[in-house]
């Protein structure tokens, strides 16, 4: 979707703060939605791209106004209002519906070591051909789709050229949608900036996004 | 159920602390807690009522929360990569397998794991300078430099990065010099990336130890250079 989160070349945003002495967690909260995130997907209603997709919903203005963990908290509640672990009442009141079944909790404190060390790894041992090859031009797809795509608005419709294949990755447009997994080689794409973004650029700097097969079609 | 959501959303948006690390201005930031300051709703409590719903259903366990945020805050951060890049340093065999197989070469070392299962290592030279992004989301690699700051995450970056790396890296405080090639990565897929700075002048023969002290965050994000001047600096 063409949201606010895609935010690649605007301008206005202000200057880069930095602070220097930044703690992990800036306040106790930020770590427990970041934790509730991780918890709550174990029980496996949602994926990975799903869950991005629930922050990129957040109407712009709010979204702006929002900080980083806000969005968090308010992506987790869709996604657990959404796929019925909770009802919005519940949620608005604090305690659980008389008469809900209790659950046991899917994510222990051992899983979720597990979980931080193994990771959740997003690519396929499947075989599907490429349909590029290293050092072929390319040219990124002027699609602009309603729902979730990592495809930044910056480079549609602009030429490229593979620079590395990564390997069949899911592909988030239609798993963020539970439309399947739809393996495929996700590429390196390599983009002049002044491709992207004119003689403003540096003549010899360069862009590199990563892309999905579906993103892109031969120059 | 639209106007449920946009007054939770509102709730959440509503209170602003100065640590609450907006992405807008300081300046707006600022004009949005004179605004909400009579709104009792904060995230603090929204997230403890939350966490206490979930709890209660049986639905999340506090211990596996707290095991969560303890691996964050005390046992995951920029030492590791910092770790790795010193390795890479010392060890030229090492840097080769770090940048043919960025995976294998971090398990290594004993790292891996969320947000960092598919790595790759981009190198700077006295040519080419490598910058790091996601200007979608907040894409990092977890387990070798931690959670990301602010900054990274934030509207100002994520926007500018892409278009003007270069006064980016000047609001750093590092000017480039006009032939040094910017590459900039923009993680919008499952890659995390990890810039490999030059190793600093004068440092021939100190430790891996010793090494791994200079290294930054920042330069393995691709915003700052090593030097041997910022040693212990731990940002």
């Amino acid at each position: 979707m063409n949201g606010v989160h895609d935010m690649g070349g605007m301008h206005g945003m202000g200057p880069i703060v930095e602070d220097k002495n930044e703690p992990v967690f800036h306040q106790e909260w930020e770590g427990r939605i970041f934790a509730m995130n991780r918890a709550m997907g174990a029980w496996g209603k949602w994926n990975l791209d799903a869950s991005r997709h629930s922050k990129e919903v957040i109407p712009p203005a709010e979204y702006l106004r929002m900080s980083y963990y806000e969005r968090w908290v308010a992506g987790l509640v869709e996604l657990i209002v959404q796929s019925g672990l909770t009802t919005r009442a519940e949620i608005e009141s604090g305690a659980p519906a008389s008469g809900s079944v209790r659950s046991l909790p899917a994510l222990t404190a051992n899983k979720a070591v597990a979980l931080v060390e193994k990771g959740v790894p997003a690519r396929r041992s499947v075989n599907v051909a490429a349909r590029f090859q290293v050092g072929q031009r390319v040219r990124a797809r002027n699609m602009h789709p309603v729902g979730h795509t990592r495809l930044p608005r910056y480079a549609r419709g602009k030429f490229g050229t593979i620079d590395r294949d990564h390997g069949v990755f899911v592909f988030p447009d239609t798993n963020a949608h539970f439309l399947g997994e739809k393996p495929q080689h996700v590429y390196s794409v390599r983009f002049g900036a002044r491709e992207l973004w004119g003689t403003q650029a540096g003549e010899k700097d360069s862009v590199y996004v990563d892309m999905w097969d579906d993103y892109l079609e031969p120059a | 159920m639209t106007t449920t959501r946009r007054d939770f959303l509102t709730a959440a948006a509503a209170t602003a602390g100065a640590a609450m690390t907006p992405d807008v201005s300081q300046a707006h930031q600022h004009e949005h807690e004179h605004q909400h300051q009579a709104v009792p709703s904060d995230p603090a409590l929204r997230v403890k009522s939350l966490e206490s719903l979930l709890v209660e259903k049986g639905l999340v366990d506090r211990a596996a929360l707290d095991a969560l945020v303890d691996a964050y805050e005390h046992k995951i951060g920029p030492r590791n990569g910092a770790r790795v890049v010193a390795r890479a340093w010392a060890d030229s065999g090492y840097k080769q397998r770090l940048l043919s197989d960025a995976d294998a070469a971090i398990a290594e070392m004993g790292y891996g794991g969320l947000q960092g299962e598919h790595m790759v290592v981009v190198e700077n030279s006295a040519k080419v300078h490598n910058l790091v992004v996601c200007t979608l989301c907040s894409c990092y690699p977890w387990p070798v430099l931690g959670l990301p700051p602010v900054w990274y995450k934030s509207a100002p970056y994520r926007s500018r990065a892409v278009i003007d790396p270069r006064g980016v890296l000047r609001e750093f405080g590092l000017e480039l010099p006009e032939d040094v090639e910017v590459r900039l990565w923009d993680s919008t897929a499952e890659l995390r990336y990890l810039v490999l700075p030059e190793r600093p002048a004068g440092t021939e023969g100190i430790s891996e130890e010793a090494l791994a002290a200079l290294v930054t965050r920042d330069a393995m994000v691709g915003v700052a250079k090593v030097s041997v001047s910022k040693a212990g600096n731990a940002a």
